[in-house]
């Protein structure tokens, strides 16, 4: 257990503070627009609960943040650090900071800067994995399951991420490239939300009727493509914020490499809706809306780890590949492998942040940035997911995570809530409970 | 087998850092950490093919 040196990095400028502020005001909309599109990706009878279920959730992982994660995140001022020495270095695994932020108001801006980034970070992961649960996951459980994720999971990657822990100081132990380069959460954020996702749908498993015993899945088209794509134009103002601030607040790029982050974000996006465009094209004879808003989304999650770091036509390729997986990866999981996620947040988040991360290895011209990419990815993947199957696995015998069938078949809104999001439209039968 | 998968993906992250550590040439080093990310996505592997239904088993 040693203590932590001081932030060694130069103080930011007033403007700088004032230009980040104003970012992570903006960066909520990149939750909204993820928000809209879970609850347009699920049923009308499951709208209003699903739409509570972001704000609820997003509400309890802040609390469990405070109350807990915030400790073990690392972004504030003070605290110990736990290393393993090896090898003549030093590898931070864990950090104990002040609890309750205590003394963070009279910390300097950038950590106070760095602990809102955190605090939207963790209601960013929490409710990713919540539109995969879509039409069975109960809202008590996601509740639960958003405060552990706040409280352990997401706490530990940030510190390694963000807070000065192991990965963020491969560059400095190992000489690899700039150390994990994530400044905008691709693996933080979006792979470990999409990580969430996978435990959860396994879990929980499909919708009733979602695999019949014979022939293929049962189509269950979301319930609003306004909402979905409505989603993805707000989302994009949140990701041009989010990346802009993750590129000040922990690469320090100078404020003229700003616009040409969120150039880079709003390139990769667009290849990715122009490649899943014509991949949707190509082989349903027309393009299909909510396919086309999960490849602009998984666009703007590749971009999250690279947007600051490559050139514009790398990130229109970073994008454009980004959207071609994207689908064949929807339809892959739903058709051979019987993963039935609503939202596509497995693919989009949990795919398209991998796809980041690796891209950043490859475009990012340090020597050695690439295996530090790689160390990175395995850290996040290879530890995080059975960790979270494990805690949601535990969780589900204390909440069950699945809804009772006849709530399933009644809807989430009327089941949970008592009242429906729609109450003046008839909402017709579900052919599905035939 | 789905246990056993996630089991596995911790070994693999295992070992990335015993490359880090053990390995000062960037070439092996490299080499060292895709057969770790490799024996991760092995894990994985094995995990999702563990948690397909079998066909025809009873479904919701």
């Amino acid at each position: 257990m040693t203590p932590i040196p001081p932030i060694a990095a130069a103080p930011m400028s007033d403007v700088e503070v004032a230009l980040s502020f104003a970012l992570l005001l903006v960066c909520p909309l990149a939750i909204a627009g993820v928000a809209l599109i879970n609850t347009g990706l699920g049923r009308s009878r499951s709208a209003a609960q699903a739409l509570l279920g972001n704000l609820a959730l997003a509400s309890v992982a802040a609390i469990a943040f405070v109350l807990v994660g915030a400790s073990f995140a690392g972004a504030e001022p003070g605290g110990w650090a736990l290393a393993v020495h090896a090898g003549g270095s030093a590898l931070e695994f864990f950090h104990i900071g002040p609890p309750f932020l205590r003394g963070l108001a009279a910390a300097a801006p950038q950590a106070q800067l760095a602990v809102l980034f955190q605090f939207l970070s963790v209601a960013f992961v929490a409710l990713i994995p919540w539109g995969s649960g879509a039409d069975r996951w109960r809202l008590p459980a996601g509740c639960a399951s958003a405060a552990v994720v706040a409280a352990v999971v997401f706490p530990a990657v940030a510190y390694w991420t963000w807070g000065g822990g192991w990965l963020a100081r491969l560059g400095v132990n190992f000489s690899l490239g700039a150390g994990f380069l994530d400044a905008g959460g691709a693996g933080s954020v979006h792979l470990l939300g999409g990580i969430c996702a996978l435990a959860v749908v396994w879990i929980a498993g499909p919708r009733r009727g979602k695999f019949p015993k014979e022939g293929l899945s049962t189509a269950m088209p979301g319930h609003s493509a306004v909402y979905v794509l409505f989603g993805c134009m707000v989302a994009l103002v949140g990701w041009l914020a989010w990346n802009a601030a993750g590129a000040i607040l922990w690469l320090r790029a100078p404020l003229s490499a700003l616009p040409i982050t969120a150039i880079n974000t709003l390139l990769s996006a667009s290849g990715a809706l122009a490649t899943t465009f014509s991949v949707t094209r190509f082989r349903f004879g027309k393009p299909d809306a909510s396919l086309c808003a999960n490849g602009w989304l998984a666009g703007l999650v590749a971009s999250s780890a690279c947007a600051a770091v490559v050139s514009p036509i790398a990130a229109l390729f970073i994008g454009g590949v980004a959207g071609v997986f994207t689908p064949l990866l929807v339809e892959l999981l739903e058709l051979a492998l019987s993963v039935d996620d609503p939202t596509g947040a497995v693919t989009v988040h949990g795919a398209a942040g991998l796809w980041g991360l690796l891209a950043a290895g490859v475009f990012a011209s340090q020597p050695g940035q690439f295996a530090a990419q790689l160390v990175g990815i395995a850290a996040i993947l290879g530890l995080m997911l059975p960790l979270v199957y494990l805690l949601f696995s535990i969780l589900n015998r204390l909440v069950p995570f699945r809804v009772d069938p006849d709530g399933e078949r009644i809807g989430m809104d009327l089941h949970e809530l008592g009242g429906g999001a729609y109450p003046e439209f008839v909402i017709h039968r579900d052919e599905s409970y035939r | 087998m789905k246990y056993a998968g996630l089991l596995v993906m911790p070994a693999g992250f295992f070992l990335t850092v015993a490359a880090l550590v053990l390995f000062p040439d960037p070439v092996q080093r490299l080499a060292f950490v895709i057969c770790g990310v490799a024996v991760v996505c092995l894990g994985l592997v094995v995990t999702v093919r563990g948690h397909i239904p079998a066909r025809g088993a009873t479904r919701p």
